[in-house]
């Protein structure tokens, strides 16, 4: 059923295109679209790869940090009452606004881009994994506490694999945001990538090209959203799965 | 502890006159300071021999859970003796201590024998000696065939008796039981007293059980200790002598409805 709805969508574009008249720089057909693949100027892999590597490496260090972060506040109440309320008025900051900041920080390029991405990422993950770890049960941590269970076995054995289906909900908001916090970065400033090859393209008016870009970049947030849903599938039995 | 030599206690105590497993006097706990203290337990005085099933009962806030928690070293206790072992019966606070609650608290994505063998990974015993163990612990609860199946394959009763399985797996000498079957419907909870006494006859096992059921705690128990609430304090200590192995038809035994009833009475409720 999922190819039909893709499938059906597909045509309606092209018949849309096809019959509407529609000008080809306003909207181009699907065979338009996927041609200008042929057009080697664009680099598609090349700039494809800069996005992918941005959206990955700003999603994976978010995920490090916000569980690693999420850890040390479990162990430490204080550190929690300290920092929590802290990071939950960053959040309100609108990440994409520090784009032009990072760039002072780091010049422009690839790590300006991964760093928005991982400045939107990190707190969605944080704030599930945060609660993940709280809602364990407190007779299960009774019950390692009498057994004299050191803080690393209470966290691998009991709290991580409880909070597991908590941390993919984070991750599966994060991997949407990852994508977006990447593409801005591109479009504020970069040599490279698919957001840079799209601002390129727009001053030749090829439209094409642009939609061709764009489904590019939501094809890499479907692999890294489908590669969110794989590990969960592996990591969580079907009953603790959140909805 | 069985290599340690005889001690004067140890050869005064054996066999004639048997030590108590757990002693207990004027055991008292408060929670919280001044005007907002709440006391939480207080004059709990009772012994708890080796290998009784000793039963504490009494409404909610009577101190009957404080108490497990002190005497599974969760919670100190600010008044009053505790001791747990004896000289004939060692006890090592951080490995003789097995706890059921009232709910199972499998964890969801671990097989039934892997949560039987917890405690023993958090202990470090030898894992194909547990793995051995937690299988004959399954086939004593009655779960043989479940090793490898999940938690919510299982009912509720058949969860807790993993439940119980997990508390005995590293063979602890105390087990404490805070309303294991509080949760499950009449006829369960029925079915799964009587399969607490077959597996307490056949491990052995000291075993502290807190339940709200009077019926239960007499059924159950070598004796029945009565906590009442506001305030919380310890009411009576009663050792029940009724014929062993006890059987359903006991319930309507005289004996068994002259304890009830002094219970009851106990707890104000008749």
């Amino acid at each position: 059923m999922a190819v039909v709805s893709h499938a059906a969508l597909v045509l309606a574009w092209y018949l849309f295109v096809k019959f509407g008249e529609v000008p080809k720089f306003v909207m181009p057909s699907p065979l338009d679209t996927v041609l200008t693949l042929r057009v080697e100027n664009y680099d598609w892999v090349g700039n494809t790869l800069v996005t992918a590597a941005e959206i990955f490496g700003g999603y994976a260090a978010a995920l490090v940090t916000g569980v690693l972060l999420a850890l040390a506040f479990t162990w430490s109440k204080p550190l929690e009452a300290l920092a929590m309320p802290l990071f939950v008025s960053l959040n309100m900051i609108p990440k994409v606004a520090l784009g032009p900041l990072f760039i002072v920080w780091f010049k422009y390029g690839v790590i300006p881009n991964m760093a928005i991405a991982f400045s939107i990422c990190i707190f969605p993950i944080l704030l599930t994994t945060v609660r993940g770890l709280r809602e364990v049960e407190p007779d299960l941590l009774d019950l390692v506490r009498t057994l004299r269970g050191s803080r690393w076995q209470t966290f691998t054995k009991i709290q991580l694999p409880s909070a597991l289906p908590y941390i993919f909900s984070g991750m599966k908001v994060a991997a949407i945001l990852a994508v977006a916090g990447a593409i801005v970065g591109e479009f504020l400033s970069s040599d490279k990538g698919l957001g840079y090859l799209m601002l390129q393209v727009q001053v030749t008016l090829d439209t094409a090209a642009m939609f061709m870009a764009v489904l590019l970049i939501t094809l890499i947030g479907m692999v890294l959203y489908g590669a969110v849903l794989l590990l969960e599938r592996a990591m969580v039995v079907p009953d603790a799965r959140l909805a | 502890m069985s290599t340690t030599p005889p001690t004067a206690a140890s050869i005064a105590a054996s066999p004639v006159v048997a030590e108590p497993f757990i002693h207990l006097v004027g055991v008292s706990k408060t929670y919280g300071r001044g005007p907002d203290a709440h006391v939480a337990i207080s004059d709990a005085t009772f012994d708890v021999m080796p290998g009784e099933l000793a039963c504490l009962v009494g409404p909610s806030g009577c101190g009957k859970s404080t108490l497990l928690k002190i005497l599974a070293g969760l919670h100190p206790h600010d008044g009053g003796t505790v001791r747990v072992g004896s000289s004939s019966h060692s006890f090592d606070p951080a490995r003789d201590i097995g706890m059921v609650f009232q709910q199972p608290l499998l964890l969801k994505w671990r097989t039934i024998l892997d949560n039987v063998l917890l405690p023993a990974e958090i202990l470090g015993l030898p894992t194909a000696a547990s793995r051995e163990r937690g299988r004959e612990l399954l086939a004593l609860v009655g779960l043989e065939g479940a090793e490898n199946k999940r938690p919510y394959e299982l009912s509720g009763g058949m969860q807790q008796r993993a439940a119980i399985a997990r508390a005995l797996v590293h063979d602890p000498k105390l087990v404490l039981m805070d309303e294991p079957f509080g949760a499950l419907d009449a006829l369960t909870r029925e079915k799964m007293n009587l399969e607490l006494l077959r597996i307490w006859r056949q491990s052995g096992k000291t075993i502290l059980f807190v339940t709200h059921g009077i019926s239960e705690a007499v059924f159950l128990g070598t004796r029945v200790v009565v906590f009442t609430a506001g305030p919380a304090r310890m009411a009576d200590d009663i050792e029940i002598d009724l014929p062993r192995p006890r059987t359903l038809d006991m319930k309507t035994h005289e004996r068994f409805g002259v304890y009830t009833r002094r219970i009851y009475r106990l707890l104000g409720m008749e």
